[in-house]
């Protein structure tokens, strides 16, 4: 991404020595802007040049990890301003502050392990833990990260201005590689020291934007995550985007890092509104206070829809899939394999303890009433593959349920198949007054 | 090192449209509301200006809805009054008042006629001062009959008529010019078709500052992200000029979210740490609305009085100044 294959060929050597695998200097510049060599296949770069390529070559937004073993996060390495431009790649990380004084500390991450929230063949939980330094003792901070990693596997964020105290939380618990928060104008020489030492990324928090630019400049470490220290919803908003779109659109280098942001509001309501608004502008952390899951199951889900490819819907594999013990009595249900759609109605088919076979028809992903106005979830479709399908083998009756929104496609399927249609409700959510109803 | 702020450089704004009349404007309403205008992209205030801010409609409904029993305890003693129950959802914090003729659908049996639709909406002008929006039944033929006896009902108030869509926009476009009323035209995910079905209403003479435009909501959950992008990509349209892109978009976000499993299921019913369903029903419809407000969501339709409550304190926070 960045430069043109001309442009970086100016600052190669002209030699074509080949010794890079390709004839020529030219051939191989246009290789890096492809995105096909790495710039290290050529011996003679010189270190301007290198500087200068690796800076344009680079993405716009940095690529940071923290955490580990299964539970690394990555961050970063966004390109766009809008998701429909392309996608956005790496979900906002969603963390849980704690006190390292809270004397119920140990079950407050035992409840954090346990959030998992369920639906539509999703699986959403909290990425992390953030342990704050309230008790301003280097002891009592050590102690409460090595509390906290040792009753979790999520990543660990470990919040301090005091570099004495995050040297001693952070060097108790380096294995884990924490996100170190936060570097100021005040402390950043020693912050970078500890960063440093343990090998973790470190944040880097400014006054404003222009406060923020001028530290990154100078902590001189790489592996950072930034914050404007803006606080107040509608400047958080603001600074995000203008990071955003200065490191993407103008690739000011001070910015091109994830960002992260905490919420201010003590009714949970509000706080996951909050950060509802920082996750839809750019956040790459939320930190927040709240674990009610009654409120998180809306905050995960807004992530999720937020994350996923607008290019390509969520599929499930198309085909027909058994609930329960089915034999060949089970009724037979047909939906889309659009997985917003088939894990719905999955979910109540499930639920009606009935054993039970539902097929998958295959739409390109598309949604029931999306697939039909497009063509792909009629009986011109349905009926062929239906008098073919192995589900003849499975069941010895003919019989199969389709979605009451495309009532309409009964007849052709029908005709075409052999089979006759039961037009079930327009709802999946009915399938089980349904079922009770019709099929006992 | 001073940072140089960015600013992308628009040279379009939103349509500014006004819903509602005034004594003074020819009507009755105790108060006019203001959408869109915006010539920036949303709360971002730094970059451009933002006259108005985001306005909170509610639902009522001409019989009685089957919705949530959690809804009994706020609307329990109106749901056959419809003229009590949009004086009680002024009371919740509607700025708008959004009537469902849903009781003049013609598969209904004692499907209500345009006549009737007329005289309650008058009652609702009577005993309201909050702007209004009125649906018909959603069945083009009956939507037409009863929103042009709607119209006429309405005189001066400035009302807004939907729904307009492709296939069936001409009888309610020509109700709306008759009356002097605003128009909601909706369109189904899709831009092209929102920016053909504006060009189509304008051509018949309706005024652009007539228009607001319903680009389809998806609840939480469930495709929002299709409306969320369809509505930021609206937004940028009308700011880098294209006028058939301006107008003012509302968002079904009480009606969608509610129709979905997340807000209602209880007991077995619910998934695998969904939580107590009060909260998180109330949430699902707040988060749905609150996601939409950030792709420029100018007009929000809720239900829930405590979704509504936490939507309009995100909108107060939000609508604080950010500069630089
Ligand atoms: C998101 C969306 C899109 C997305 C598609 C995303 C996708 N992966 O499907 C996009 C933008 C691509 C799209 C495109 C189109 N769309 Co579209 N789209 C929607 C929208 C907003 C939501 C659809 C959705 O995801 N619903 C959620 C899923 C879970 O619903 P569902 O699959 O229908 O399943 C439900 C029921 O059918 C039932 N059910 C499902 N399976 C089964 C099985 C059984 C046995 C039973 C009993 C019940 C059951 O339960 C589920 C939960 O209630 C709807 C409007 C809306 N708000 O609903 C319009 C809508 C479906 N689209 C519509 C149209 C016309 C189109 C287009 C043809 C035109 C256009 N430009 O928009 C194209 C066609 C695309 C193509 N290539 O063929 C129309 C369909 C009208 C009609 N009745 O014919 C709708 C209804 C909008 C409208 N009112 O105009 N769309
Ligand atoms: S190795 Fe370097 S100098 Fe030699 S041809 Fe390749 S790019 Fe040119």
């Amino acid at each position: 991404m960045g430069l043109t294959g001309l442009a970086i060929f100016k600052l190669l050597p002209k030699t074509n020595c080949g010794e890079c695998g390709v004839p020529t200097c030219l051939a191989f510049a246009m290789a890096l802007a492809a995105g096909k060599a790495t710039l290290s296949q050529c011996p003679y770069v010189s270190d301007e040049a290198r500087e200068a390529l690796d800076s344009a070559t680079a993405p716009p937004i940095k690529l940071v990890k923290f955490g580990s073993g299964d539970k690394v996060l990555e961050i970063g390495d966004e390109q766009v301003i809008f998701r429909h431009d392309k996608t956005f790649y790496h979900p906002t990380g969603i963390f849980i502050e704690v006190a390292d004084n809270d004397a119920n500390l140990a079950a407050k991450v035992e409840e954090i392990n346990g959030i998992s929230v369920e639906r539509v063949g999703q699986k959403y939980e909290l990425d992390g833990v953030a342990v704050a330094n309230a008790s301003g003792s280097a002891d009592t901070f050590r102690a409460a990260a090595e509390a906290v990693a040792g009753k979790t596997d999520k990543a660990i964020i470990l919040i301090s201005e005091c570099p004495t105290c995050m040297e001693a939380a952070a060097s108790a618990i380096a294995a884990r590689k924490p996100l170190l928060y936060a570097a100021t104008a005040a402390n950043y020489e020693k912050m970078v020291e500890v960063a440093k030492k343990v090998a973790a990324p470190l944040a880097v928090k400014g006054e404003d934007l222009s406060s923020l630019a001028e530290l990154v400049a100078k902590v001189g470490y790489k592996e950072l995550v930034i914050d404007s220290g803006a606080r107040q919803i509608s400047q958080v908003i603001a600074d995000q985007t203008q990071i955003r779109n200065s490191s993407v659109k103008k690739r000011f280098r001070p910015f091109g890092y994830p960002t992260i942001a905490f919420t201010t509001e003590s009714d949970p309501a509000m706080e996951v509104l909050e950060a509802q608004a920082f996750i839809s502008k750019y956040a790459s952390i939320v930190v927040l206070k709240t674990v009610k899951t009654e409120y998180l199951t809306s905050l995960f889900s807004w992530r999720a829809n937020l994350y996923t490819d607008p290019q390509k819907p969520i599929a499930v594999q198309p085909g027909v899939y058994p609930y329960g013990a089915v034999n060949a009595d089970s009724p037979v249900y047909i939906t889309t394999n659009f997985s917003l759609t088939f894990y719905s109605v999955a979910g109540e088919v499930e639920g009606t303890r009935i054993p039970s076979y539902l097929i998958a028809f295959d739409t390109d992903g598309l949604s029931v009433m999306t697939a039909w106005a497009g063509g792909k979830f009629i009986g011109e479709a349905i009926g062929p593959w239906l008098k073919d399908s192995d589900i003849n083998q499975k069941v010895n009756h003919k019989k199969i349920i389709i979605p009451g929104g495309v009532a309409a496609i009964k007849g052709k399927i029908e005709e075409l198949s052999g089979w006759e249609v039961l037009v079930g409700p327009r709802d999946c959510t009915s399938i089980g007054s349904f079922a009770k109803l019709r099929l006992s | 090192m001073p940072v140089e702020i960015y600013k992308d450089k628009f040279t379009g704004k939103g349509q500014e449209v006004i819903l509602g009349a005034t004594k003074e404007q020819g009507g009755t309403r105790a108060y006019t509301v203001k959408m869109g205008g915006s010539s920036t992209l949303p709360f971002l205030f730094y970059e451009g200006e933002i006259p108005n801010r985001p306005v909170i409609a509610m639902e009522v409904w001409d019989i009685k809805p089957e919705w949530n029993p959690c809804f009994e305890q706020y609307y329990g003693d109106v749901w056959n009054d419809p003229v009590a129950w949009a004086k009680k959802a002024e009371e919740y914090g509607a700025e708008v008042i959004y009537l469902r003729l849903q009781g003049a659908d013609p598969e209904l049996e004692n499907s209500k006629s345009p006549e009737e639709c007329a005289k309650l909406v008058k009652d609702v002008l009577a005993a309201t001062g909050a702007p209004l929006i009125v649906e018909g039944p959603g069945q083009p033929d009956k939507d037409n009959d009863v929103l042009q006896a709607v119209a006429e009902a309405a005189a001066g108030e400035n009302i807004a008529l939907g729904v307009a869509e492709k296939d069936n926009y001409r009888g309610i476009a020509a109700a709306a010019m008759m009356g002097r009323h605003c128009i909601i035209g909706r369109s189904p995910v899709d831009i092209n078709i929102l920016k053909q079905l504006n060009i189509m209403i304008t051509e018949m003479g309706v005024p652009i500052d007539k228009v607001i435009n319903d680009p389809m909501t998806s609840s939480l959950g469930y495709g929002i992200e299709y409306s969320y992008s369809t509505m930021e990509r609206a937004r940028w349209g009308a700011l880098i000029g294209d006028k058939m892109m301006t107008p003012p978009v509302i968002c079904l976000a009480g009606p969608e979210a509610w129709s979905k499993k997340e807000p209602n299921a209880v007991g077995e019913d619910a998934g695998p740490g969904w939580g107590d369903q009060r909260d998180r029903g109330i949430m699902w419809e707040a988060m749905t609305a609150a996601a939409l407000l950030q792709a420029g969501g100018d007009l929000v339709l809720m239900r829930h009085p405590e979704a509504v409550k936490l939507v309009k304190k995100q909108i107060d926070a939000l609508m604080v100044p950010n500069k630089y």
